[in-house]
């Protein structure tokens, strides 16, 4: 395979992994969790390297894991106190684990050996380069395996789960009170983000997982009002901001991450502006369609209201409103037949409407 | 008063060296300015949209460099103000015409942005323009490249956030309050609110050079949620936290200044989360601790009269 290939083989597959358990998160209303989780498991990948001086992603995702849930049972503990409220105590956890990370790879670049770029952005570039080998076997590269992994076992989980995570999600009580322990599914949920992102921390850095967590999710959220097909398209969504990623660094000469990150904003933005059910334009229209036969009824009823009809000349008196509206709602109302024009410019309700109105 | 202590310590003539000096005046600053203004974003729940705009202005800082081509502060903080308004605007927007819940508002406005910001400045980096150096710094924070005209215009933006603030003060005060309370006596929450972020905006733009955009969030909340432990008054919450928030901005900054290859913003950041630790371990009556004995004051209290009671007689029976 050709290193663009790889490159953004590898993105597809982070994007795939994140879209997918991020979909839980935006769903659950936990989108500032996954930040904070993706921020401070900087802090375990740090911690880890500086104990076993390895990258294997076994320890990675077991020690970056742990502070994972570190970070959401601090967040929990600290509101738990009744001091300080949930945004505040996220915003208090995730910014000095991070800290502590960004400060062990500073003051120890020798023993943690992480570059400060790479938290931020990470290495991509640089995937292909690091080969599996298995007894002196070639396998491939890499990360394409530990984030192949990964995706595997999130669907597992997300098929083993499904129910389970669903009724949780929607209804909480009531999942409660069938039998299911809602605390153990929410650190299952939280043990998988923090593990997709330890995973994902050498293709897109700390920083930037947030991006493929939360971006694909939302998106999919203004296409949709399915489950499955949210949890589908926002892991369709992940992957190919790879692809448009990819191409979109190479033209920019910038790093793939961030252009993995811009392009989700770029669909996010799309699907914001013209998804035919949740988008902007679609909104404005069913308001501006809403308007118009409001105004139709309005003006059908205050002329159904006088018994010997209006006075085409009176409306905008009547109304007080804009000479176009008025003529407007004029036109809709002669047009759909609820109203009859006689001679002398005289406005009354037609035999249908007023047969419907009875 | 804001400008006193400053002043004092430029009249300070002490043999620092200069760049030490213009560290500490930063900090002061800053850390006085986002302890002040954090404090209502802290009662008013929040918090995190402090996040989101300083992520936000890392984009207009490499746009400011990349079209201007200059590495003057003021330029590039101008950038970072108009793309971290741009955040706030996107924000406003999506809550308006969407299903998208403001916790995932935020997490997108966030993450996009400081992507885009990441294309700009790797793309720059690439260029291998020699002034690229001077972009880093607002990510982590490199408070020993603070020049003595950064103090200045840092000052002139305190001035500026903290003279509206106290001019403003009885708005914001009913406004965090009570919202309701504040429409019906002609207090706009909506204008209020959108005085509060612009002047959110202004306070991390102070923070950029010192913090950087990503832990600046840290330096709005900390000093705040400390404060809030030792008073019940918000005026003493506000000025307290100012205080809570000089202390750690210019014991992280001293540190990083001192210490080799100290990046000052994570310095920062710790310094603030161990007052706010301490304060809600130990503050009177509200801390973990005061809690905890004062609970057991009464269980014993309890107890003593179960006693008393069984001892004469007294039975629930």
């Amino acid at each position: 395979m050709s290193a663009p290939t790889i490159i953004m083989m590898t993105g597809a597959l982070v994007g795939a992994s994140c879209g997918l358990i991020g979909a839980w998160l935006v769903l659950r209303r936990l989108a500032l969790m996954g930040d904070a989780i993706s921020h401070s498991v900087l802090l375990g990948i740090v911690a880890v390297f500086a104990v076993t001086h390895s990258r294997s992603p076994l320890y990675m995702v077991v020690g970056a894991g742990a502070v994972g849930l570190l970070t959401v049972g601090l967040v929990a503990w600290v509101q738990r106190t009744g001091l300080v409220k949930e945004d505040a105590a996220i915003g208090l956890v995730f910014p000095f684990l991070f800290a502590l990370g960004v400060f062990m790879i500073s003051r120890f670049p020798t023993t943690v050996h992480i570059d400060v770029d790479a938290v931020l952005f990470g290495e991509i570039a640089y995937v292909p380069l690091y080969r599996l080998e298995f007894f002196g076997l070639d396998l491939g590269v890499k990360a394409i395996w530990t984030i192949g992994t990964m995706l595997a076992i999130n669907i597992v989980l997300v098929l083993l789960l499904y129910k389970e995570w669903k009724l949780s999600t929607f209804d909480a009580g009531f999942a409660a009170a069938i039998g299911f322990s809602p605390v153990l599914l929410h650190y299952v949920l939280m043990a998988a983000v923090s593990a997709t992102t330890v995973v994902s921390f050498d293709a897109v850095g700390a920083v930037l997982v947030v991006a493929m967590l939360i971006v694909p999710a939302a998106t999919a959220q203004l296409l949709t009002r399915n489950l499955l097909h949210l949890l589908l398209l926002s892991m369709g969504i992940g992957a190919s901001s790879a692809v448009v990623g990819y191409y979109l660094a190479r033209w920019l000469d910038g790093s793939v991450a961030g252009a993995m990150a811009t392009s989700l904003g770029i669909m996010f933005l799309l699907a914001f502006l013209f998804s035919p059910t949740q988008g902007m334009l679609a909104r404005a229209q069913v308001r501006a369609r809403q308007r118009r036969s409001f105004l139709q009824d309005l003006l059908v009823a205050h002329i159904g209201a006088k018994p010997g009809g209006v006075a085409i000349d009176s409306l905008p008196q009547d109304f007080g409103w804009a000479r176009t509206t008025t003529d407007r709602a004029l036109k809709d109302a002669l047009a759909n037949r609820r109203i009859v024009e006689s001679g002398q410019g005289m406005l009354s309700v037609s035999q249908a409407s007023a047969l419907e109105e009875r | 008063m804001m400008a006193i202590i400053p002043l004092a310590l430029f009249g300070l003539d002490v043999s620092w060296d200069a760049t030490l000096r213009n560290v500490i005046l930063g900090s002061v600053i800053l850390g006085m300015t986002s302890g002040m203004v954090g404090s209502f974003a802290v009662l008013r729940r929040q918090s995190l949209i402090g996040d989101a705009l300083a992520h936000a202005a890392l984009p207009g800082i490499c746009l400011a460099f990349m079209v201007t081509g200059t590495r003057s502060t003021e330029v590039l903080l101008i950038g970072g103000a108009l793309s971290g308004l741009l955040g706030t605007a996107v924000l406003l927007v999506i809550n308006r015409w969407s299903i998208i819940s403001m916790e995932t508002a935020l997490g997108v406005v966030l993450s996009v942005f400081f992507g885009f910001g990441i294309l700009l400045l790797t793309r720059v980096q690439h260029g291998g323009d020699a002034a690229q150096s001077g972009l880093d710094r607002f990510i982590f924070g490199q408070a020993a490249t603070i020049l003595p005209r950064d103090v200045t215009i840092m000052l002139v933006v305190a001035v500026i956030v903290l003279g509206v603030l106290a001019a403003c003060f009885k708005e914001l005060k009913v406004l965090t309050f009570d919202p309701l309370f504040a429409a019906s006596i002609g207090v706009s929450p909506p204008l209020v609110g959108a005085l509060l972020s612009a002047l959110l905006v202004l306070t991390i733009m102070i923070g950029l050079q010192t913090v950087g955009v990503i832990l600046m969030v840290s330096l709005l909340i900390a000093p705040a949620v400390a404060a809030r432990q030792w008073t019940s008054s918000l005026a003493g919450m506000v000025l307290l936290s100012g205080f809570f928030g000089l202390v750690a901005g210019v014991s992280g900054s001293v540190a990083s200044s001192l210490i080799d290859r100290l990046p000052t913003g994570p310095m920062i950041v710790i310094a603030a989360t161990v007052i706010v630790a301490l304060s809600l371990l130990f503050a009177p009556e509200r801390g973990v601790l005061s809690t905890w004995r004062s609970r057991r004051t009464r269980a014993e209290h309890f107890r003593t009269i179960l006693a008393a009671a069984d001892h004469h007689g007294v039975s629930s029976r």
